[in-house]
């Protein structure tokens, strides 16, 4: 560790004892607050003002410059919602997403693990649909999964009519149809992540267990596999909290929320009622909820790397 | 049977290859042909390729301003938050201070929080300073949203350098901005072009944000004026189709150029 060198190595260079009095660490140290207070402001104004006012917004009714307080009645009346329940739900459909996307990745990933022609224009070709803007890439696919659509036509032409939907107009393939353009977007996030892990397990340990007879099924599942298991652990919790609190820009480019509110999901619940409806009181208690589901993920991931920390040694 | 499983893997690799490209093929070959012949074919190749919708998006709509905008509130979001975290990190590395491991930790929190859970707060704070419907007032959010994660990454980074780069120079008695110029910052290039280009990959796709706090045509940033004319142009596929693409084409570019520093970066919060 590097850390604290710089403190350490200025109190040899001015000869004084390691041990030095809690005034003198300060004043060597003042350095770092002024390179830490920009970030220091920032995250205070951004996170701690927010975090603060959010839950004090919740506790009021009314529009800008005229609010009330009404105690915890805007928390009743969320869970009395029937749109916000479906909002939340749809979170949670969307996390079938998470076991899709890993499954899927972690194949590919173990499939293109040797050197072949064209392996990283492939892996570079799937990764591409990660960088793109939710918002254009969800145009495109308001089109090809519109009622009459080009999947549809597609479809027709194949003869597999039965299978013809409105994939985004009907509310119970709308969420299914969302999740799909998500598993899109992450699967070369997965399969990058997953080939580079790979790419570090040592493979002296592969070659003794091929020598030993282990089939190629056997090598991937009793050594790859767990060697890689604490990145599968962080992909899957990083999906988790990629869908519980990032996919406002799908809903609202490919459905609007509709049909009715039956694609709505917490992020669109929030924008809708604050900024559409002038319900800030309401959108604010939406918030301190989905905050509170996100710090149950966020406890999760600093256990994880905890472990792996401790693991690693 | 090796033979057959090198054939079966290219076949899957092919069809996963044009799952992943197809949209933006759709995009393409639609905005290349008129509205007419879309109505009457709209999966064909464009054999009548027309560039009429991309000249009318780039002179009807104010696509270019959008353009700029976007790139205004990028550039100055990016490079601040990106500074302002090197600062904070060569602190938490290299320092004793007090609160240096806290800082660390709430970086790795916050990291997680869903900005639209700061979505109403900060609104009204730019209500309040008059700063709503221009652009430092997304500058102001996307800096704060982008810091956790620089923080972290620079942070993981400069705990890489070896002890004796640093030790050296401070036994000599350079003070620490000089070390930081010095030395760490001309060994930490490629890293920070990773994180920069992972920074303007989140600000340039954002769309939250710029719909709720930017509502004036001139202020728009790219993604929230497509998203307001998607509803405006909804039945005209070809000019939707054009003006997707030119949103998408910087970054497709910028991707072909420099794809290690996007898988790179992209995949930097993994494992560490």
């Amino acid at each position: 560790m590097n850390s604290e060198i710089l403190t350490q190595s200025s109190t040899n260079a001015e000869g004084q004892p390691a041990s030095a009095t809690k005034r003198g660490r300060r004043r060597r140290n003042l350095w770092a607050y002024g390179y830490m207070s920009p970030v220091l402001v920032a995250l205070a104004v951004v996170f701690g003002y927010s975090f603060v006012e959010v839950v004090h917004y919740s506790f009021y009714a009314g529009g800008v410059g005229q609010l009330t307080y009404v105690g915890t009645s805007n928390y009743h009346e969320l869970f009395a919602d029937p749109q916000f329940i479906t909002s939340m739900f749809n979170n949670f459909k969307l996390l079938f997403t998470v076991p899709v996307v890993t499954i899927l990745a972690l194949a590919l990933a173990l499939m293109i693990n040797t050197t072949f022609r064209g392996v990283r224009q492939y892996r570079a070709i799937v990764f591409l649909p990660y960088i793109l803007p939710a918002t254009a890439m969800g145009l495109s696919f308001s089109y090809l999964l519109q009622g009459n659509g080009v999947l549809d036509s597609l479809l027709k032409n194949l003869d597999l009519s039965f299978l013809i939907h409105d994939w985004l107009g009907s509310p119970s393939w709308v969420m299914f149809s969302i999740g799909s353009v998500i598993v899109w977007q992450q699967f070369g996030f997965g399969v990058v992540v997953f080939s580079a892990a790979l790419l570090a397990v040592p493979g002296e340990t592969i070659e003794a267990a091929r020598i030993d007879g282990a089939s190629w099924w056997i090598v991937q599942r009793k050594i790859l596999i767990p060697q890689i298991r604490r990145i599968i652990e962080f992909f899957v919790i990083l999906q988790a909290i990629i869908v519980l609190s990032s996919v406002f820009t799908y809903v609202y480019v490919l459905t609007g929320g509709g049909p009715a509110y039956s694609s709505s999901v917490m992020e669109f619940f929030i924008y809708q009622n604050g900024f559409e409806n002038g319900s800030i009181g309401i959108a604010s208690a939406a918030a301190v909820v989905l905050l509170g589901i996100a710090s149950v993920l966020i406890a999760i991931y600093i256990w994880a790397r905890a472990r792996a920390a401790k693991e690693a040694g | 049977m090796q033979h057959l499983r090198n054939v079966l893997r290219q076949l899957v690799l092919i069809a996963l290859s044009v799952i992943s490209l197809y949209p933006v093929w759709f995009m393409l070959s639609t905005a290349l042909k008129s509205t007419h012949y879309y109505t009457m074919n709209p999966t064909g190749i464009p054999y009548h390729v027309t560039f009429s919708n991309f000249r009318a998006v780039l002179s009807d709509w104010p696509l270019l301003l959008w353009m700029r905008n976007s790139l205004i509130v990028t550039v100055v979001a990016v490079s601040v938050s990106t500074l302002i975290s090197i600062m904070a990190a060569f602190a938490i590395v290299f320092s004793q201070a007090h609160g240096r491991e806290s800082l660390f930790r709430s970086s790795i929190a916050l990291m997680a929080i869903p900005p639209v859970a700061l979505l109403i707060p900060m609104y009204m704070l730019m209500v309040n300073t008059h700063l709503i419907n221009s652009l430092p007032s997304v500058m102001i959010f996307y800096t704060g949203l982008l810091i956790p994660f620089s923080i972290f990454f620079f942070v993981n980074f400069f705990r890489e350098i070896p002890l004796e780069l640093v030790e050296a120079a401070y036994v000599d008695g350079a003070p620490h901005r000089r070390i930081l110029r010095s030395i760490i910052l001309p060994i930490s290039g490629a890293s920070t072009v990773t994180l920069v280009i992972v920074n303007a990959i989140f600000v340039w796709n954002e769309l939250l944000v710029a719909l709720v706090f930017l509502q004036s045509n001139s202020s728009r940033t790219l993604m929230a004026g497509l998203a307001l004319y998607q509803g405006r142009y909804v039945t005209n596929e070809p000019l939707l189709m054009a003006a997707a693409f030119l949103s998408i084409l910087p970054l497709g570019v910028l991707y072909i150029f420099g794809q290690r520093f996007f898988v790179r970066g992209l995949t930097a919060g993994m494992g560490k």
